[in-house]
């Protein structure tokens, strides 16, 4: 059974088996528009809660999206260096950008449920 | 709100309305993007007409007796060469020869002229103007209008039916088709187009109208800035600065050879120095390899590593459908064809120097 988490830099987790599917939510989306370009993570990275993971580019700026909590890059989301619309038109959904491994699921209780998120954003 | 200085639109609420995401620009408060997003918008500019509220931008009447004189000492400028209705891009110019800004002049009349410049220099160029005109018999006048700029292929066809006839006016050429109007056949998009300056009544009816025409479409500035890069238009404050000569910024088609020779406008020695001399670096096109955006303030670098430039603007081209950039180069470096590499994020990316416009401009020239 899959548990989906969010931060407070509009990511969402879904987490499942210890592996952490991560992508940017809806409303991060449209803040940044058309995206042209992601750059993406190494399989086998071992990120640190806030370091860059992503670097996602609209037509006019360029925005580092953040590991969430602790773990190794497993897979990054291929699809997307063809097409990174996939992130505008599906955010939540096949435009997930990374997974990785959690190497601390004690860090998932500071994140948000969706109530809490929506809350977030108003 | 208190210590709040920023500017808004006479119109913002029109903007509102149409769903304008905002944001911060030259002490402005701008419409970014609309709901139809960046990508849609510059390519609908490109294919029908885009409409863009340029009203952070400042109109300046300058007119007198010696009006001719003033300009001709403000800016790198033959004024009385112009004929009534021709418009020039032109500069304000220090005593070094950098751009302090870059501005369209207008002939209007005998002795009256029209300039216009960017809203980011606006107060400065008032008060330099203001400080020459001492020395003439000449006056400054900022006029107090709503400024749009309608743009691309179907843009004189949707003033024509909101109303207004442009059938002869051709590029760079400007006139006054009602009381306190001002309209240009030009823009920052490289397509056909118009700006219009008018009273806000005036605009208020004149948007409404070309509202109603399913061509035209609300442009953000985001948009704004990726069809002036494709059409290789200088931004002021990052392409040309007042670090930045004409000659370096590849911008002396702009002044008139007998001017260059003889001017006595302001900048005029150092600039004939720096011609002599041959600019270090040249303002070039620069074509990204692959999909990932270069972005301005990216350092450049010859095949061997050594420093070669920086980027000054980049992003994505939505109608070259790649990357686009633009910056300086040493000067044997910046011929067409010749591969630099960018520094982006610790990742050297291969760019081509390229020719500019990346997309053809559409100007209506005759």
């Amino acid at each position: 059974m899959a548990t989906t988490y969010f931060t407070s830099d509009h990511e969402w987790l879904r987490v499942e088996g210890g592996i952490a599917t991560v992508g940017i939510t809806d409303y991060a989306q449209e803040q940044l528009g058309d995206l042209v370009f992601v750059e993406l993570p190494e399989t086998g990275k071992k990120l640190t809660k806030g370091d860059t993971a992503v670097v996602v580019e609209s037509v006019k700026a360029a925005s580092d999206v953040y590991a969430p909590v602790d773990g190794e890059i497993t897979e990054a989301n291929g699809t997307l260096s063809s097409d990174p619309s996939l992130v505008n038109s599906a955010a939540t959904g096949a435009g997930w950008l990374w997974k990785m491994k959690l190497a601390d699921e004690s860090q998932l209780s500071g994140l948000m449920d969706e109530a809490a998120y929506k809350a977030h954003i108003g | 709100m208190t210590g709040d200085d920023t500017r808004h639109l006479p119109l913002e609420d029109i903007h509102v309305t149409a769903g304008a995401r905002f944001g911060a620009f030259a002490g402005w408060s701008m419409p970014l993007t609309y709901p139809a997003g960046v990508m849609k918008e510059h390519l609908h500019t490109r294919e029908q007409a885009g409409l863009f509220d340029i009203s952070h931008m400042k109109l300046f009447e300058v007119s007198g007796p010696e009006a001719v004189a003033l300009l001709n000492r403000a800016c790198p400028l033959d004024a009385g060469a112009l004929q009534i209705s021709q418009s020039k891009l032109s500069f304000f110019l220090n005593e070094a020869g950098g751009i302090l800004d870059d501005l369209i002049v207008t002939r209007l009349g005998d002795n009256r002229f029209v300039v216009v410049a960017n809203a980011g220099n606006a107060f400065a160029d008032e008060k330099h103007l203001r400080a020459l005109a001492a020395d003439f018999d000449a006056r400054v006048e900022p006029l107090d209008r709503v400024f749009l700029a309608i743009q691309g292929p179907e843009a004189w066809a949707a003033l024509s039916r909101a109303g207004i006839e442009t059938g002869s006016l051709l590029f760079m050429h400007g006139v006054e088709p009602r009381k306190n109007w001002f309209m240009s056949r030009s823009g920052y998009t490289g397509e056909d187009g118009f700006e219009i300056g008018l009273p806000e009544a005036d605009a208020r009816d004149l948007v409404a109208k070309l509202l109603g025409d399913e061509r035209v479409l609300w442009i953000g500035l985001a948009a704004r800035d990726s069809l002036r890069l494709e059409a290789g238009l200088c931004l002021h404050g990052q392409d040309i600065t007042p670090e930045t000569d004409p000659a370096s910024a590849a911008l002396m088609w702009a002044i008139p050879k007998d001017i260059r020779a003889s001017g006595a406008f302001i900048g005029a020695d150092a600039l004939r120095a720096a011609v002599e001399r041959g600019p270090a670096q040249k303002r070039v096109g620069l074509k990204p390899e692959g999909r990932q955006p270069v972005r301005g303030g990216a350092a450049l670098f010859d095949a061997d590593g050594n420093p070669a430039g920086q980027v000054t603007s980049g992003g994505f081209g939505p109608s070259a459908g790649h990357p686009v950039a633009m910056g300086y180069v040493s000067t044997p470096l910046a011929k067409p064809g010749t591969r630099v590499f960018a520094d982006v994020r610790g990742t050297k990316i291969p760019v081509d120097i390229s020719s500019l416009p990346f997309t053809p401009h559409r100007y209506r020239k005759g």
